[in-house]
């Protein structure tokens, strides 16, 4: 317990050094995740017009495939 | 480079890469935060707050090569007209905002216990801030217009004219003074840094690095996907 207790004291700068690590970790997450998202999310919308599209007919269905 | 143009072989390339970088990305980040947090020693005179060193610095990094990554899909975009080099600036634009703000945001958080400030408006952290607010400029520009060509075309301009901060970031340590340390890695003569730091510090950066390289394909993954969604809504357009 102590020793967490040191470690997590960062020799009193751990006010400073965990802030610094957490929001990193912060914004490489978020970055990620939106990232993964937008691909997901966009790959569902070209599958879905794909779907609803008929081989050569004319593309009146795609109006609510849209974004 | 114009190999790279077609859709179909870019996907493909990245679905081979991506695998390795991101797995790559994963250990390196895992082993950096080992190396920074536990292996690594305080140092004699900053003590325990040196451990930020090992995100702000691959961060401050990143934003630098980001930055020149946009600036020369810029160029090749507006000379060349390559047609995957507006993906791969816009794409890249948010990663390299982030680690700007990480670079700014980290600096600050080790500023304070050191120098007894948050903040100096001295050359080194003020051209980084310039350097932020060209990420945020550069991201509004190429969403400021219904044709996204247009918005491209602005925003390889700005990051063609903003790249001349990148040299002035880099030197502004030497050229003026500052509170900022100087280079201590990156220099002529060799880094100065002790290898129990360097090693931690090179095998986050790389980390960060390979990070970068699978968010940008990923990006440019959905770049070409929304291309492909808009010239499908425009076939609509027309047919309808």
């Amino acid at each position: 317990m102590d020793q967490a207790q040191t470690f997590l004291a960062m020799g009193g700068y751990g006010g400073f050094v965990w802030p610094a690590f957490v929001l990193t970790a912060a914004v490489l997450v978020g970055l990620l995740v939106t990232t993964l998202r937008r691909l997901r999310a966009l790959e569902g919308d070209l599958l879905r017009l794909q779907a609803s599209e008929p081989p050569a007919d004319s593309a009146h269905h795609l109006g609510g495939a849209g974004r | 480079m114009h190999r790279f143009a077609n859709p179909g072989r870019f996907v493909r390339l990245a679905e081979k890469i991506l695998p390795w970088s991101g797995g790559f990305a994963v250990l390196a980040l895992g082993a950096g935060l080992y190396l920074s947090l536990f292996a690594s020693p305080a140092d004699y005179q900053q003590g325990e707050s040196v451990r930020i060193m090992y995100v702000h610095v691959p961060a401050a990094w990143m934003a630098l090569f980001v930055y020149t990554i946009i600036a020369a899909a810029s160029a090749s975009s507006l000379i060349w007209r390559h047609p995957l080099a507006d993906l791969v600036a816009r794409a890249s634009a948010p990663v390299g905002a982030g680690f700007t703000f990480l670079a700014l945001v980290t600096g600050s958080l080790w500023g304070k216990p050191m120098w007894g400030t948050w903040w100096v408006w001295d050359a080194r952290l003020t051209s980084v801030l310039v350097l932020f607010f060209l990420y945020l400029g550069h991201m509004a520009l190429s969403h400021a217009f219904d044709d996204q060509s247009r918005g491209n075309r602005a925003a390889s301009i700005l990051a063609l004219v903003g790249f001349i901060n990148v040299p002035i970031i880099k030197f502004s340590v030497d050229w003026w003074s500052t509170l900022h340390q100087p280079a201590s890695v990156i220099r002529l003569d060799g880094p100065t840094l002790h290898p129990s730091m360097l090693w931690p510090l090179l095998v986050m950066a790389l980390g960060f690095k390979l990070y970068y390289v699978s968010l940008l394909l990923l990006r440019v993954k959905s770049e070409l996907l929304a291309a492909r969604l808009r010239a499908r809504s425009l076939a609509a357009v027309d047919a309808a």
